[in-house]
C-alpha cells in the first residue's frame, strides 16, 4: 500500500506492506531511530510517539493507519539545538539513567501535560502508568514532569532547577 | 587554561550523557545499519525438555528473502560450549552448553534453528516454515525434588541433578565457633525456610547484536555490560584470535546483571556472519528476553538462628538449594557463593555455617541479577532478625542494636571471613528513625490494632551491609573465579590541554562519563567540560573488567585516579625544566605547578603543549603526557544503611500499599549526589518489586507463563511511592576517594524491609510468613489460612 505520512514536519510517501508496524516504518524505513522498541505487547511504552496530536504506542499501530497523518517523534522536539522544555526538565532532574525508556516517557509527558497542565503527583504517576522504566524508580521522572509543567505554563525558571538529589539529606556518619 | 577552584567531587552535576539520550540521538545496537547487512531470527523450543529427532528446513529455505537456514548440527563443529568462568569446586558438574541445540533441548526457549534473511520480517516468516520433531522428556522443575535421589535427570549423562555443593564453616575457617554447639546451647531457636522467587532482570533495551566480519578483524556490537570479558571469552571458546576480534558496547539500555553474559545469540550471530561473510543483525523480542535471557535469584533458604533470651545471637546455619537452570552460564554457580559472605549481615555473632547445593532444572539458566547473592543473604538475615525480635517481644531495631558491630569496633573481622573496614550503623539508624518518625508510626500502628482497622499498618526494618568493589583478585582466585577483579584506566593529555580518559569500566546507564569527568577535573585541576571519557569499545579501551557488582567507582574510578597521579608525576620534571627550578620546589594545586613561595607557575595544559612541541624537554623525557594504570583493590568496600518501610495492608483484599519508605545509605564519600540518588531510587524499585510484584512463573510442563510485560509485573510509576532518602558518610578506608559503591544497595536492602512491614501488619492474625511476591492473593490467603478461614 502507498502511504503518505508527515513525520517531524517532513512528508514521506512510501509503499509499505499492510502488516508493517508504525515503529518499524519510522525506524527501518525513515531512519528515525530515536523511537525505540522495548516490548511486543504494548506494555512498556518505549515506542510512544504522537499521531495527530495524541500519544500512541507505535508498536501497536500499523503504518497504513498513519496514512495521511501527522507523526511527531522525540527527534522532532528540539528546535535549532534548543531542547524542548520537557527534554530540558528530564535532563535537569536526572529523570533518566540508561535512557532507553526516555523517548517514550517524554512523548507521553507531552500528552499528559496537554490534557492536564498542572498535574499533582498522583496524576503524573497514573498518567505514566503505560510507560515502564527500570532504572529510575520513577521519582525523578515525576519531578521532571512537574517541573516541565511549570516551564510550559510559563512559570518555570529557564535555569536548571536544583533537583531532589541536590537537596538530599546528608548527616555525618563517623570518620575513621 | 582556567583552573577550577571549587571541587568537582560532591557536586550534583547534571549528566554529560543526557543530551543525546533526551533527543533520541542515541547509538543503540539495534539502530546500526551496515551495507549488505542481513537479519537473523531464532526458532526456539516450545518444550522444556526434549530430544530433537529431526529438523526439516527445506521449506524455509525457499521462503522470500531467505539467505540461509542453519541448525545446531550445521554449527556443531565450530560452536564449542558457552563458557562458565566459575568452577566453584574441583568436581563441579557442568554439561556442554551449546548456543544452538544439537541433540536436544533443556529449557523452553532454547535456540533450535536460525534463519538469515534480507529483512527481520522475512526471517520471522521463514521460522514458521521450519519443521522440528521432538521426543518429549520428563521436565525437572521443583528444586527440592530435583536434588533428591531418584529424580528425573536434566542431563542423564551426569547421573545427578546436583552440580556442586559448596560449604563454609566458621570453625573450620578459623573465623568463628561451632554452629552445632551454638544450636545445642541456644536458649531460643528460630527456624525458617524462605523462598527466593525466580526473577527476570528486565532491562528495558532488549538484547541486540550486530557482527561485521568483512573488515581486517571481526567487529561485534552488542548490548552487553561486558565487552572486554565477552571478547576474551569468545576468543577462548571459539578459537578466534583475540586481536582479530573487536567488541563494541555502544549505548546500552540497562543491564542489572542481565547483560553480564556471553549469550547464545552473540555466538550464533558471530558464527553465522563469519560463515556468510556478511554483516548480520539479531535483535530479540521482549518475549525472547523473558524466555531465553538468564533469570536471577531462585533459591530455597533453610535457616537456623541460635540466640539467648536477651536477644544475643550466638550462631546461624544456612542451607541453600540454588536453581542453576539447565546450564551453567558465565557466573551461574558463583552467584549463591557471593551471598555466603553476607548472611551474617551487620552482626557479630560468633558461629556460622553455610552450605549451598547447586541444582540443575529444565528452566532457563540463572545468573547475576542486581545484587547477585547479596540480596538473597540480606533478605534471610533481616527476616530472621525480625522473627527473633517477635519471639522475644523486642522492638526490631532494639534487637539489631544488641547484635550489630558498633562504630568503635571497626575494622571488624566477620564470622564469614571478611574484614569490614568502616561503618557506623548507629548513625544511619538514628537518622533513618528520625526521618521516618518511627515512634509516631508505631503509635499509629497500635491505634489501628486497637480499633481493628481493616487497613493495618506494618513497619519493616532492614539494617544492612553489602560488599561492593568486586573484587580483590586474590579473593577471586581463592574462590576459583576465572579472572581477577582489577580495573584499567588511561589518561591522555592533549596539546590543547583537553583530556581523554579511557576506562575499562563499561557503562550502561550509570553515568560514568559525568562521574569520571568530575574525578579527573579534581585530580588534574582541569575544567569538567574539558574531559572526554571513552569506554565500551575494546579498540579504544583495550583492557578492562567491565561493570557489575557496584565496582565502577570503587575500582574503575580509582584506576582513573592512579592514572592521573602518573600524569602529574610525568609532568612535574617537565614543569621544573620549563621554569628552571628544582622539582622539589614545585607544588601542584588546581591544575598548576607553582614554584613554592612565588607567583611563578605553569598550568598542566601548558606542559602538555610544551611536551607536544618537544622543542625543549629534559633529557630522556618521552614527548607525551599519557599514562595508564591498573588498580586491584586490597579489599571490598562495605556500604551500609538503614531502611524503614511503612506498609498499609488491607486485610479485606490483601492489597499492600507502601505508605512511606525511608532509607539512609552510607556509601562513603559521594562523587555526584544526583547520580547516587538516582541509583538508590532505581534500586529500591527493583527490591520492592521482588517483595510485592515480580516472579517468573513456569507451569507444570515447564512453559514460562510470565513471558511478557503483560504477565511479569515490572512496577509502573503508579505502583511505587515517593522515597525519602538520606545519607551518612563514613568513608571507605581502602581507596583514596573513600568511596564504597551504590548500584545495588537499594535492591539489597529494600526487599526485607517491605516483607518485614507486611508481616508486621498481619502477625496479629497469626501469620508467620508470606512467600514473595506478597501479592494481594497471597496476603489474603495467609490471613485466612492463619485464622482457619474463619474471617
Amino acid at each position: 500500500m502507498r502511504i503518505t505520512v508527515t513525520v517531524d514536519g517532513t512528508a514521506y510517501t512510501d509503499d509499505v506492506e499492510p502488516r508493517l508496524l508504525l515503529v518499524h516504518y519510522l525506524r527501518d524505513r525513515l531512519g528515525k531511530v530515536g523511537t525505540v522498541i522495548g516490548c511486543d505487547t504494548g506494555n512498556c511504552g518505549a515506542c510512544t510517539v504522537h499521531l495527530n496530536g495524541h500519544s500512541v504506542k507505535s508498536c501497536s499501530v500499523l503504518a497504513v493507519q498513519a496514512d495521511g497523518g501527522d507523526v511527531l517523534t522525540v527527534e522532532g522536539l528540539s528546535r535549532n539545538g534548543t531542547l524542548h522544555p520537557v527534554q530540558q526538565a528530564f535532563r535537569d532532574n536526572h529523570a533518566l539513567q540508561c535512557g532507553y525508556c526516555t523517548p517514550g516517557m517524554i512523548m507521553q509527558t507531552l500528552d499528559l501535560l496537554a490534557e492536564e497542565p498542572d498535574p499533582d503527583e498522583r496524576a503524573v504517576r497514573l498518567g505514566l502508568e503505560g510507560n515502564l522504566c527500570r532504572c529510575t524508580g520513577y521519582q525523578n521522572i515525576v519531578s521532571a514532569v512537574q517541573d516541565a509543567a511549570q516551564r510550559l505554563r510559563g512559570g518555570g525558571s529557564a535555569e536548571s532547577t536544583p533537583t531532589e538529589a541536590a537537596k538530599s539529606d546528608t548527616a555525618p556518619g563517623g570518620v575513621r | 587554561m582556567t583552573a577550577t577552584a571549587e571541587p568537582e567531587i560532591g557536586k550534583a552535576r547534571t549528566r554529560k550523557e543526557d543530551e543525546h539520550l533526551v533527543t533520541g540521538r542515541t547509538r543503540w545496537t539495534d539502530n546500526l545499519v551496515l551495507p549488505g547487512m542481513q537479519h537473523l531470527a531464532i526458532l526456539r523450543s516450545p518444550f522444556a525438555h526434549a530430544r530433537i529427532t529431526g529438523v526439516d528446513t527445506a521449506a524455509a529455505r525457499e521462503m522470500p528473502g531467505v539467505v540461509a537456514v542453519l541448525t545446531g548440527a550445521d554449527l556443531a563443529e565450530e560452536q564449542g560450549s558457552l563458557p562458565c568462568a566459575w568452577p566453584i569446586t574441583p568436581d563441579m558438574k557442568s554439561p556442554p552448553a551449546p548456543s544452538l541445540a544439537v541433540d536436544g533441548v533443556n529449557f523452553a526457549g532454547e535456540a533450535v534453528a536460525v534463519v538469515v534473511a534480507r529483512s527481520a520480517y522475512e526471517a520471522h516468516d521463514a521460522l514458521e516454515a521450519i519443521d522440528v520433531d521432538y521426543d518429549e522428556l520428563p521436565v525437572v522443575l521443583d528444586l527440592a525434588a530435583a536434588a533428591a535421589d531418584g529424580a528425573d535427570l536434566v542431563h542423564p549423562d551426569l547421573g545427578t541433578n546436583v552440580s556442586a555443593t559448596w560449604t563454609f564453616d566458621s570453625a573450620e575457617a578459623g573465623s568463628g565457633g561451632d554452629v552445632e554447639q551454638a544450636i545445642r546451647d541456644a536458649e531460643v531457636l528460630v527456624e525458617r525456610t524462605f523462598r527466593q522467587q525466580r526473577l527476570i532482570p528486565a532491562f528495558m533495551e532488549p538484547r541486540s547484536v550486530v557482527v561485521d566480519p568483512t573488515g581486517a578483524q571481526i567487529t561485534m556490537w552488542s548490548a552487553t555490560q561486558i565487552p572486554h570479558i565477552l571478547r576474551l571469552m569468545l576468543a577462548m571458546t571459539l578459537g578466534i584470535p583475540e586481536h582479530k576480534l573487536r567488541v563494541v558496547a555502544p549505548d546500552v539500555g540497562g543491564g542489572f546483571g542481565g547483560k553480564l553474559q556471553v549469550t547464545p545469540e552473540e555466538v550464533i550471530a558471530l558464527l553465522v556472519a563469519r560463515r556468510l561473510g556478511k554483516p548480520v543483525k539479531y535483535t530479540e523480542s521482549r518475549s525472547e528476553t523473558m524466555l531465553a535471557a538468564h533469570h536471577g535469584r531462585d533459591q530455597i533458604q533453610k535457616l537456623t538462628l541460635a540466640a539467648r533470651r536477651d536477644g544475643t545471637v550466638t550462631g546461624m546455619k544456612v542451607e541453600l538449594l540454588a536453581d542453576m537452570g539447565a546450564y551453567l552460564r558465565l557466573v551461574t554457580p558463583g552467584v549463591p557463593i557471593l551471598g555466603a559472605f553476607m548472611f551474617n549481615g551487620i552482626y557479630k555473632f560468633p558461629a556460622y555455617h553455610f552450605t549451598c547445593t547447586n541444582v540443575f532444572t529444565t528452566k532457563v539458566p540463572t545468573d547475576a541479577y542486581r545484587g547477585a547473592g547479596r540480596p538473597e543473604a540480606t533478605f534471610a538475615i533481616e527476616r530472621m532478625m525480625d522473627e527473633l525480635a517477635t519471639e522475644l517481644s523486642l522492638d526490631p531495631l532494639e534487637l539489631r542494636a544488641r547484635n550489630w558491630i558498633t562504630h568503635e569496633e571497626f575494622p571488624f573481622d566477620t564470622v564469614a571471613g571478611l574484614t569490614y573496614d568502616s561503618g557506623n550503623y548507629e548513625a544511619a539508624t538514628a537518622r533513618a528513625r528520625e526521618l521516618f518518625d518511627y515512634d509516631g508510626l508505631r503509635r499509629e500502628q497500635s491505634e489501628r490494632r486497637e480499633r481493628n482497622d481493616p487497613v493495618q499498618l506494618g513497619i519493616g526494618v532492614s539494617t544492612f551491609t553489602e560488599m561492593c568493589g568486586l573484587a580483590p583478585s586474590r579473593t577471586l582466585g581463592a574462590l576459583a573465579y576465572g579472572a581477577g577483579g582489577w580495573e584499567h584506566a588511561a589518561i591522555r593529555m592533549l596539546p590543547t590541554g583537553k583530556v581523554e580518559v579511557v576506562t575499562g569500566s563499561s557503562a550502561h546507564g550509570q553515568g560514568h562519563e559525568t562521574a569520571w569527568s568530575q574525578v579527573v577535573a579534581d585530580q588534574l585541576g582541569v575544567p569538567f567540560e574539558d574531559v572526554e571519557v571513552l569506554h565500551g569499545d575494546t579498540q579504544t579501551s583495550p583492557r578492562g573488567m567491565d561493570t557489575y557488582g557496584s565496582r565502577s567507582l570503587a575500582v574503575g574510578a580509582i584506576a582513573v585516579v592512579k592514572a592521573a597521579e602518573k600524569v602529574i608525576a610525568k609532568a612535574r620534571p617537565i614543569a621544573a625544566h620549563l621554569m628552571e627550578c628544582a622539582e622539589d620546589d614545585l607544588e601542584f594545586t588546581a591544575g598548576r605547578f607553582r614554584v613554592k613561595g612565588t607567583e611563578k607557575a605553569v598550568g598542566i595544559g601548558d606542559v602538555a603543549l610544551a611536551v607536544f612541541a618537544a622543542h625543549d624537554l629534559p633529557d630522556g623525557v618521552e614527548p607525551n603526557l599519557d599514562s595508564e594504570a591498573t588498580y586491584d583493590p586490597e579489599n571490598f568496600s562495605f556500604p551500609h544503611g538503614t531502611h524503614l518501610c511503612a506498609a498499609e495492608v488491607d486485610t479485606e483484599t490483601g492489597k499492600v500499599r507502601i505508605r512511606s519508605y525511608v532509607c539512609v545509605d552510607d556509601i562513603g564519600h559521594v562523587v555526584n549526589p544526583l547520580i547516587v540518588e538516582g541509583q538508590v531510587h532505581g534500586g529500591l524499585a527493583q527490591g520492592i518489586a521482588q517483595a510485592l510484584y515480580e516472579e517468573a512463573v513456569y507451569d507444570e510442563s515447564g512453559t514460562l507463563l510470565s513471558g511478557s510485560f503483560a504477565e511479569y509485573q515490572v512496577p509502573s510509576a503508579a505502583d511505587l511511592p515517593t522515597f525519602t532518602t538520606g545519607r551518612t558518610e563514613t568513608p571507605a578506608t581502602g581507596n583514596p576517594l573513600g568511596v564504597k559503591g551504590v548500584g545495588e544497595a537499594g535492591t539489597i536492602a529494600s526487599t526485607p524491609a517491605v516483607v518485614n512491614a507486611v508481616l508486621d501488619a498481619v502477625r496479629r492474625f497469626g501469620v508467620r510468613d508470606i512467600e514473595m511476591p506478597c501479592t494481594p492473593m497471597r496476603v489474603w490467603n495467609a490471613i485466612h489460612t492463619a485464622q482457619g478461614g474463619a474471617r
